[in-house]
């Protein structure tokens, strides 16, 4: 992945779905009104940081069955990248709750189990700040992060199945493709997410490669 | 064979150091029904969501307290010794069974005191210990493997804390759920997914600690 094609096309999509979003017509809905450009925003913040998660757990098992400390470095990065995204995701949750459902905080199950699963990366990398040598903190804080993997994918995807959510297909409210009849919004919906999955691998080979050039000096 | 031959060795050697000292279990359970008392003289009547809401973060304090004793405590010598006598799959497992066990007794106790002092007793006062013994299994099988991931970093009580915090809460949601309805006294068939989701729970952290102790444990 050194070539640089895939960076420009990141960035040309998410100009594209930036541009396109705040201009394109939407369908014009009851209480989201022109709020509903905020799905081309938010969502897209998920995905990213799924994708970054995976990569991270990823590089976990390649560390414990290699035990080279690049992957452990590649691991941490991509937890780093991934953290990004996800306080991205809940910020601008909150700005679309404060709009359309009255609060910031809505006390939403999603917003809820998505601020615990956070929590669950704060405390990979506080288990990394805890322990000092390098062999020791890469191995202890791998095993911790793929044991966090599937507590993050109950929380983010199970739990909030089970009880209702004031986000869109849950709880009798009808999913987004509902409100979508023409597929307008898909035109961008779907460019963005992949710009941007696009741009948090970017600045997740950034980061490593930062770390990478610090631990050479 | 083996394998189950050395998890009985192992589980006989804690019930034997256990009732040598009698220090865990008298020591959680003096713990728990003197939290009870704080609770009881601040509170003095509780019914329904707060009643049961209480018990869970009690039960969720002495259990952090009980099983993170199970390698914390373990002093150097003793672990190379097991390491050297035993399979970290027989090592992780009795310890597992050890945790269930005594967290099961724990609470057990602590839930015949608690419905003592408050004299006040569920609808459906089944499905409530079939989830306390849901509880405690989950309890323990997450606490185990956190514990002994903790006590590898060599930095104990607070970083058992917050490493265990958030996987333990889907847990405690789904726990305060079941026994809400337990509490209510609504039809069985209505919390069967919240069992379901407990013991799906239950299988995947017993999975992913079967397969990431051995990494652990070996040094």
């Amino acid at each position: 992945m050194y070539k640089s094609w895939w960076k420009i096309l990141g960035a040309v999509l998410v100009m594209y779905s930036t541009i396109a979003g705040f201009l394109a017509s939407v369908p014009p809905l009851p209480i989201l009104h022109q709020s509903i450009r905020n799905l081309y925003f938010h969502v897209p913040m998920w995905f990213a940081m799924i994708v970054l998660f995976t990569i991270s757990v990823v590089q976990s098992i390649k560390y414990l069955s290699s035990n080279n400390q690049i992957n452990d470095s590649k691991a941490v990065q991509s937890v780093n990248a991934g953290i990004i995204f996800g306080i991205l995701g809940l910020v601008t949750g909150a700005v679309w709750a404060r709009f359309t459902w009255g609060q910031a905080w809505s006390f939403d199950v999603k917003q809820n189990f998505a601020a615990i699963a956070m929590l669950l990366y704060f405390a990979y990398l506080i288990l990394r700040n805890a322990i000092d040598e390098e062999q020791k903190r890469a191995k202890i804080s791998a095993i911790y992060n793929i044991f966090a993997f599937p507590m993050m994918v109950v929380l983010l995807f199970v739990l909030p199945r089970l009880s209702d959510s004031l986000h869109p297909g849950n709880g009798g409210n009808p999913g987004f493709n509902a409100y979508d009849l023409d597929s307008r919004m898909r035109m961008v919906f779907y460019p963005a997410c992949l710009g941007w999955i696009l741009i948090g691998y970017w600045i997740y080979t950034i980061l490593f490669r930062v770390s990478a050039l610090e631990k050479n000096k | 064979m083996q394998l189950i031959r050395e998890v009985q060795f192992l589980i006989g050697k804690e019930l034997l150091l256990e009732w040598r000292s009698k220090y865990a279990l008298n020591g959680v359970v003096l713990y728990v029904v003197s939290t009870i008392f704080v609770c009881f003289l601040s509170f003095v009547s509780l019914r329904g969501v707060t009643w049961n809401a209480l018990f869970w973060i009690i039960m969720l304090f002495a259990s952090i307290n009980t099983v993170s004793k199970s390698f914390l405590q373990e002093s150097k010598g003793r672990q190379l010794y097991i390491y050297t006598v035993a399979s970290p799959l027989a090592l992780i497992i009795s310890k597992t069974i050890y945790n269930v066990f005594l967290m099961l007794l724990v609470t057990l106790i602590a839930l015949a005191f608690y419905t003592l002092v408050f004299d006040y007793v569920p609808e459906d006062m089944g499905l409530y210990l079939l989830a306390t013994v849901l509880g405690s299994l989950s309890f323990s099988t997450i606490f185990t493997m956190i514990s002994a991931i903790a006590s590898k970093a060599g930095n104990g009580g607070m970083l058992m804390a917050i490493l265990s915090f958030p996987v333990i809460i889907p847990v405690i949601v789904m726990l305060i759920k079941l026994t809400k309805n337990a509490v209510d006294g609504l039809d069985r068939s209505v919390s069967l997914d919240e069992i379901a989701t407990l013991l799906i729970i239950n299988v995947l952290v017993a999975a992913f600690s079967l397969l990431l102790f051995p990494y652990l444990w070996r040094d």
